[in-house]
């Protein structure tokens, strides 16, 4: 019989209700009184010398009150990247600023240079068109290879060369890594791109900025991740405002995927227009400017080899990777392919060598940051598909040669050679559980079935880890991270007993509205109705750091669960002296204080109301109110794992791929709640898929964006995708957090892009077309092209 | 600017409008009815469909004064007269049918039109029909079965969860 609520129900989601009637609000929806809008001016060449910019047309226009440029801005601060890396020669990481509007110098196509708010939008777009400007094209850098080999063009006029940091993990092992290649019986090199993405969240980037003259106060609301992170940036090193003079509101937000952690340039300037105009500024993107501007992710190019014995024991991974970061470092972009990428390379493996290069390569494109995994699919793509090449170059079964080397849970903890400690897992229990639910027994059956209408049909796996719970705030201070990552949360008890609990997570589709009432309801066994949750306003909720890389659960929740143990210490202190007992003695159980072994006792509510109506209280020892904050920071990352099949057919006649069957067998430790779980591992599969098969960000070769639109870039539609068979009950609790969860945002789209194309590999090799790979997306034309070759 | 009048959710309603205005902006900026959204700028996301004469429109696609006269219906006008959520409404959430929100007033307008021309859709029908729907949040999997349970079919054999 499933739970009907509490910690492992499918408790309904509340937000829908909103959502589900119009009534959602998304920053778009908001409107202020007095409310001005603002357009941005953008450059259309991937890298030029901004001559001049003459606004005085633009100036002119009918309703216009305001036009800024670069030279506006030219005395704040940078938007500065998150994590600095170190080289392998020592030196630090380039970080060329990134001003609010570009000045001087733009340096891809999208990149604002300047902005003009007026009256409406038609008004403020309209003059936008009447800006003069005068570029002086440069050499654009659009290919990575090209970036790295010539330096006479450079995507920023300040570098002496493109590469932003040479990055080796860990250095110290290479020779060894390196020696075991060269005495290796078998070594498998695949050269491979993971493309480069759209994270395409479907609320376009939307900001409001409004001053108040008479207080000096700044509001903001805007699309964010991470209401506190977006203040600090915008505060702290951007503009200079005291940061307790800004508040920052992140109202309903339609998806983020990682787009939406960091701090853009737009909601810097119209908290500046707001100030010169004294009126509110709305500025809401359209599709093509998201586009054009927000943050891409993935976009490596790798080389990868795996050295192993004849019967497919792992001996060492070697990878060198060109990371493209674009023009400008995005406030993650630093830290995306390096301590998210590099330290994920051992995988669920045994491997005992594992040596991995990443340079990181300016171009003139858009920035390119964290996206959904944010690394871990890159890692997580490259080793499962070269295990698959080595299993086939050596005749041997891919499932087997993974179990061969997986971990084995007598191992754990397990320290692995790129410096992770996975605490706890069963990585043969998920593998096994998978062959179970996609019927791997069956495959053949299927496959002659296929094959007799003429369909080539094949079964492709991964088996994944990643690094969730981000993150240990020293250990990734040690590591670079100029911020710490700890969450918080406040959880007050009102007078009448029902609860408010102000948190630093973000939720912009995950629904901690409804999971994390769920966790508190079973703590405290006071209904779920009785219990809000409150994000996504630095005035209202603790210094948290929002929602990205699967933490909301592991770290926010765990300051949530702690906070809600002092609460139940302190009723415990009321209840003692109410119930002229000794605290020692006071149980807490399904809502109720009592005496150990007596009848006498005090319901939640009735703790509560004394805590305000403090008659009957022990004031001399003890503070009326019932009220609790904690500062939670991860003791480890959270590991979680598993395995995933695709079954596709392939059409013989145009490269067609059909996804059949999708498997995932999954441990996240505990899970809150099942139906919410499920919904995160269908949206993460459906963009990896989309990864897999369909999408792919192209510039041409001067640097023009030429999937721009939903007209030029693929989305998975609802045809395009199967249904999902989805299950986690292989689950190890995490250790060393108190709700043991690991965090399920992202598995689905790190599992997914390789057992995708595993599959479509292995369906070629049985139909007697053997092809070693196919870069992503496997659209129509590349798959017939490679089967054709 | 011109003055067009039609009937929204019931109610008749009227406003000065450009020539230029979109019926999606009208909706949103002149009615202040924000629950249809815009998506994208060439008429592929469908978050802004909304029904026109019984008829699922993308209201980014039409202008305001091309509705004139026209009976309008957006998800504002959606639920039961009690409040309560429609069927096809409680099967999203039923269904876990939504995470951000940000896609499914133009889902639950465009299910509503597809079940009225096809009140017994098969899979197949459902996710041909919402090709001009997209969704970046659910990989499509419970929109599927949330708008085949709204039609009255068993929706257990819906891949198992």
């Amino acid at each position: 019989m499933p739970k009907d609520h509490g910690i492992g129900a499918s408790s309904k989601r509340r937000e829908d209700v909103r959502f589900l009637t119009g009534k959602g609000n998304y920053t778009a929806d908001i409107t202020l009184y007095g409310q001005t809008y603002a357009a941005f001016a953008r450059s259309n060449v991937a890298h030029a010398k901004i001559k001049s910019i003459d606004t005085s047309a633009a100036e002119a226009m009918p309703g216009v009150l305001a036009v800024f440029t670069g030279a506006d801005f030219a005395d704040v601060g940078g938007n500065p990247a998150g994590w600095l890396i170190q080289s392998r020669n020592g030196e630090t990481m380039k970080e060329p600023k990134r001003p609010v509007l570009a000045h001087g110098e733009v340096c891809h196509v999208g990149d604002a240079y300047a902005a003009v708010i007026a009256e409406t939008v038609a008004q403020a777009r309209n003059a936008v068109e009447a800006l003069v400007v005068d570029f002086e094209e440069l050499p654009a850098v659009v290919d990575m290879a090209d970036a790295v080999a010539d330096n006479s063009k450079r995507a920023r006029t300040e570098l002496t060369d493109n590469i932003c940091f040479d990055w080796g993990w860990i250095e110290d092992n290479r020779a060894a890594v390196d020696a075991a290649f060269a005495s290796a019986p078998h070594v498998t090199t695949l050269e491979l791109v993971n493309n480069r993405l759209v994270p395409n969240a479907m609320e376009p980037r939307a900001s409001i900025g409004v001053y108040d003259a008479s207080t000096e106060d700044y509001k903001l609301y805007t699309t964010s991740q991470n209401p506190h992170l977006t203040r600090l940036l915008v505060a702290a090193f951007v503009m200079g405002i005291p940061e307790h003079k800004l508040n920052v509101i992140a109202p309903d937000v339609g998806g983020g995927f990682g787009s939406k952690i960091y701090h853009y340039g737009e909601e810097a300037l119209v908290l500046a227009a707001a100030k010169r105009i004294g009126r509110p500024v709305k500025w809401v993107a359209d599709r093509t400017e998201s586009f054009l501007s927000d943050a891409h992710g993935r976009d490596h190019v790798t080389k990868i080899q795996l050295a192993c014995e004849k019967d497919g024991t792992f001996l060492a991974v070697r990878t060198e990777t060109l990371a493209n970061v674009g023009a400008y470092l995005s406030n993650f972009s630093t830290a995306t392919p390096t301590f998210l990428h590099g330290t994920l390379m051992a995988g669920p493996y045994k491997t005992p060598l594992v040596y991995v290069n990443v340079k990181a390569v300016f171009t003139n494109t858009a920035p390119v940051d964290a996206y959904r995994g944010a690394g871990r699919p890159e890692a997580t793509y490259s080793l499962e598909r070269v295990i698959d090449m080595a299993a086939r170059e050596l005749n041997l079964d891919p499932w087997e040669v993974r179990r061969k080397n997986l971990i084995t849970t007598d191992m754990f903890p397990y320290t692995t050679p790129v410096a992770l400690q996975y605490d706890t897992g069963n990585y043969q229990a998920t593998l096994d559980k998978l062959i179970e639910l996609s019927d791997k027994a069956g495959f053949e059956a299927r496959a002659a079935e296929s094959a007799k209408r003429g369909k080539m049909r094949g079964l492709g796996l991964s088996t994944w880890i990643e690094a969730c719970g981000i993150a240990p705030s020293a250990l990734v201070g040690a590591l670079g991270a100029r911020v710490g990552l700890f969450d918080a949360a406040t959880v007050r008890v009102n007078p009448t007993g029902n609860i408010s609990v102000m948190v630093g997570a973000h939720s912009h589709g995950q629904g901690h509205e409804t999971v994390f009432a769920q966790v508190v309801s079973s703590m405290l066994g006071i209904p779920e109705a009785n219990i809000d949750i409150v994000h996504g306003d630095t005035a209202k909720i603790p210094f948290g750091m929002g929602s990205y890389g699967s933490r909301s659960l592991a770290v926010c929740g765990t300051a949530m669960t702690k906070a809600v143990d002092k609460i139940i210490a302190k009723g415990k202190k009321i209840a003692a002296h109410m119930l002229e007992a000794s605290e020692g003695d006071i149980e807490f159980a399904d809502g109720k204080f009592s005496v150990a072994g007596t009848d006498k006792a005090k319901t939640f509510g009735e703790i509560a109301f004394s805590a305000y109506v403090p008659h009957n209280y022990p004031l001399e020892t003890l503070e009326p109110g019932l009220e609790e904050t904690a500062f939670y920071d991860p003791a480890n990352f959270t590991y979680p794992a598993g395995a995933y099949s695709c079954e596709v057919e392939v059409d013989p006649d145009t490269g067609k791929v059909e996804i059949m069957a999708f498997t995932c067998a999954d441990d996240f430790g505990n899970v809150m709640n099942p139906m919410i779980v499920n919904g995160q591992v269908h949206g993460g599969v459906a963009q990896g898929i989309g990864q897999a098969l369909l999408e792919n960000t192209s510039y041409d070769g001067n640097g023009q964006l030429v999937t721009a639109s939903y007209m030029d870039y693929a989305m998975p539609r609802a045809d395009d995708l199967p249904n999902y068979t989805v299950d986690h009950s292989c689950n190890t609790p995490c250790t060393h957090n108190p709700l043991g969860v690991k965090g399920c945002g992202e598995a689905g789209a790190i599992g997914s892009p390789p057992a995708v194309v595993n599959a479509v590999i292995d369906a070629l090799a049985r139909a007697g077309k053997p092809v070693k790979h196919i870069d992503m997306p496997l659209s129509p034309a590349r798959v017939w092209a490679a089967m054709n070759a | 600017m011109t003055q067009v009048s039609m009937t929204v959710n019931g109610k008749a309603v009227s406003g000065d409008v450009e020539g230029r205005t979109l019926l999606v902006d009208f909706l949103r900026g002149g009615l202040h009815l924000t629950g249809t959204h815009v998506g994208c700028d060439t008429s592929q996301c469908g978050a802004c469909v909304v029904h026109v004469n019984g008829i699922a429109v993308k209201s980014c696609t039409m202008f305001a004064s091309e509705a004139a006269g026209a009976e309008v219906r957006t998800i504002e006008g959606m639920a039961n007269k009690d409040g309560s959520l429609s069927v096809i409404q409680a099967a999203f959430q039923e269904h876990h049918g939504l995470q951000c929100g940000f896609c499914t007033p133009g889902m639950v307008m465009s299910a509503a039109a597809l079940l009225k021309e096809n009140p017994k859709p098969t899979e197949h029908e459902v996710r041909a029909y919402l090709e001009g729907n997209i969704c970046r949040c659910t990989g499509y999997h419970n929109i599927v079965k949330a708008i085949m349970a709204a039609s009255g079919q068993d929706v257990a054999a819906i891949a198992a969860e």
